[in-house]
């Protein structure tokens, strides 16, 4: 087996009273894509928040490694620079705060982390455009406010236009092919593919099986109840699309 | 007056010099309130003990430093300098009604500045009036008088520095006059010390057709009071009234605005902004008057405050007083703190707390600085609130 880039290990997570996961065992190694299937409320968004450092979520077992070193103790911004990337399920709209602006402190600050130089004006707008253009994103939305009037399909293309300036070594997307048309759904799952490589992983989080069928898992896993109910390989997420989550359910008691 | 210092002070500075029979009379006036107490309604959330504890001297006559008029001037960029005398008596217009402060103005200012925009001046170019408030515990009583001619179109920046650490405070008082179909942006900067005491009576009138943008940006001073008087006289008027108040420490930003709507189809639209810090202590009073008569009217007015801190507040009174039934009037105050769910998203991209707070600040305060009419001023602010935030930061 390959470098484990995450290790999460008994994890065991609650919101407010209420337990969401209770005893997630998932590794993803360098160059692997994983797919995180589940019913709606199997606690999905809930391992992407954590996973990413939101705060409401209360860690009460288990552990979370990434690249070795204990990743639940690090501030949000620390994940970011570490290289961990959430394409959020719904990305946050925040007026004022110009969009190509954003991105360049952005990758700035990650880049500074790495002990990289940072990118002057010119330098980053280049760079943020030719990542829009393989996006097919139109430039407008570089000088719009973050997010503020896109369509939800827009708002999904700035979090992979994002993903690709950072360029991560771990890129968790929370339902990001939820709300995309198809031929939307393949650019992104395009831009997603063009990010993969040995050093890389991805761990996309999602309802439905058609985004797999443009970027192909190495692993599918079943989160049902707060527990990983079930892993395979690709054939899996395609049993899941036939015949629903319920007898996955009924192995699982 | 109740005999407190600083009353004294300001009698003793009345009387040392011989004045016309106009300022004898606004004398009177002052003296017959004194300065206010928070017994006052209009002054309810704005004590002025530290300010009535100081013994007042008449101003120095000290010009100001030449780096500060630099510093002044590079703000603003390319500007006109040079204004009218205006000689009392002023004839002012809304004395009465923003009594005492301006009574007191018209007390003690003998001269004052006087724009007078005809429609063939020259109109890209602004004017830049620098206030300057000298050390110690001066008195300073600016006087402004601009008239905007038929037609015509202006803008004009009134803009107060002070010494550093001085407890001084100026007492200024400004017309604004709009004959018909004029255009007039005006913008008060304030950026005194914060130690320093500011008073600022501004009063406008328009005839028909005219159109006012005028933008208060209230940054410095231990204590600051806008009070605006606007009246819309003539159908057709707009006023555009925009606000940016910024507090931390124990500073006390507070503006207290009327707008009196009183000719039919008139037009106003209040958005002020606040961002407080530390213990600071907001005030934002908006009085909205329509006359009887006075249909098809439009007024809407928005105060939003952002709170920093625990110990910063902010006192918010929208007052409505409609006496007619065919207008359209809003009202809408918020309080709070920076989206947390924006601060994460900024954070999971690698921005440290510090500069997602600092992003999400600047960003809430834009809304009022890219309204402004000059571009140099616009990007100086911008750069202003960044290091205001600064300290925030190293925390």
């Amino acid at each position: 087996m390959a470098d484990a880039l995450l290790e999460i290990r008994d994890l065991h997570v609650r919101v407010g009273d209420k337990p969401i996961l209770r005893g997630v065992d998932l590794v993803v190694c360098a160059g692997e894509v994983h797919a995180v299937m589940g019913p709606n409320g199997s606690g999905k968004s809930t391992l992407a928040n954590v996973l990413a450092g939101r705060e409401g979520y209360e860690v009460t077992r288990g552990t979370v490694r990434f690249r070795g070193a204990d990743l639940l103790a690090l501030a949000p911004e620390e994940r970011a620079r570490a290289g961990v990337f959430l394409a959020f399920q719904y990305p946050v709209e925040i007026p004022g705060v110009g969009n190509s602006y954003f991105m360049k402190a952005s990758v700035n600050a990650v880049r500074a982390a790495r002990g990289l130089t940072q990118l002057d004006a010119i330098d980053f707008l280049g760079l943020v455009k030719q990542k829009a253009k393989e996006l097919e994103m139109d430039e407008k939305f570089l000088s719009r406010s973050v997010n503020e009037g896109f369509s939800g399909g827009e708002k999904k293309r700035n979090e992979i236009l994002q993903m690709s300036l950072l360029e991560p070594a771990l890129a968790v997307l929370d339902e990001t092919d939820s709300g995309l048309d198809i031929d939307a759904l393949r650019i992104v799952a395009d831009g997603v593919n063009r990010l993969r490589s040995p050093e890389r992983a991805i761990l996309a989080i999602t309802h439905y099986q058609r985004l797999l069928e443009y970027l192909v898992p190495d692993r599918t896993h079943v989160l049902i109840g707060g527990r990983i109910a079930k892993s395979g390989d690709r054939g899996l997420a395609l049993e899941l699309e036939k015949r629903g989550y319920a007898w996955i359910e009924a192995e699982a008691r | 007056m109740r005999g407190v210092a600083a009353e004294l002070a300001f009698e003793r500075i009345f009387q040392s010099a011989p004045r016309e029979r106009a300022a004898l009379d606004a004398w009177r006036a002052f003296a017959e309130r004194g300065l206010p107490t928070t017994r006052d309604e209009d002054w309810r959330f704005t004590p002025l003990a530290a300010l009535e504890a100081l013994d007042f001297a008449e101003p120095d006559g000290g010009e100001i430093p030449a780096d500060a008029l630099a510093a002044a001037r590079a703000r603003v960029g390319d500007a006109r300098r040079t204004a009218g005398a205006l000689h009392a008596p002023f004839g002012a217009v809304l004395e009465a009604k923003l009594a005492p402060f301006s009574a007191l103005n018209a007390a003690l200012a003998e001269r004052g500045a006087a724009i007078d925009v005809s429609a063939d001046c020259e109109r890209s170019v602004p004017f830049h009036l620098v206030r300057w408030l000298g050390g110690g515990a001066q008195l300073a009583s600016p006087r402004a008088r601009v008239t905007v001619r038929a037609g015509a179109r202006a803008t004009v920046i009134e803009h107060f520095v002070g010494a550093p650490d001085a407890r001084s405070l100026s007492n200024s008082a400004t017309d604004l006059v709009l004959e018909r179909g004029a255009e007039l942006h005006y913008v008060q900067l304030q950026e005194l010390p914060e130690t320093a005491f500011h008073v600022s009576s501004l009063a406008s009138r328009q005839a028909g057709d005219s159109r006012l943008h005028m933008t208060s940006l209230a940054l410095g001073a231990r204590l600051s009071r806008v009070q605006i008087a606007a009246t819309l006289e003539g159908e057709g008027a707009e006023l555009e009234l925009d606000g940016l108040y910024l507090g931390r420490g124990a500073q006390h930003p507070d503006h207290h605005t009327t707008i009196d709507h009183a000719a039919p189809h008139t037009t106003s639209r209040e958005l002020f902004k606040g961002i407080l810090d530390g213990r600071a202590h907001g005030v934002f009073h908006g009085r909205v008057h329509v006359r009887p008569g006075a249909q098809k009217i439009d007024a809407a007015q928005t105060n939003r405050a952002l709170l920093l801190s625990d110990g910063a507040v902010i006192d918010s009174k929208p007052q409505l007083e409609i006496y007619a039934d065919d207008v359209k009037c809003s009202h809408g105050a918020s309080i709070g703190q920076l989206d947390p769910d924006a601060l994460f998203y900024l954070r999971a991209r690698g921005l440290d707390l510090a500069q997602a707070r600092a992003l999400l600040t600047t960003a809430f305060a834009r809304e009022v600085l890219e309204r402004l009419p000059v571009a140099a001023l616009r990007e100086s602010l911008e750069r202003t609130l960044h290091d205001w935030l600064a300290p925030r930061s190293a925390r």
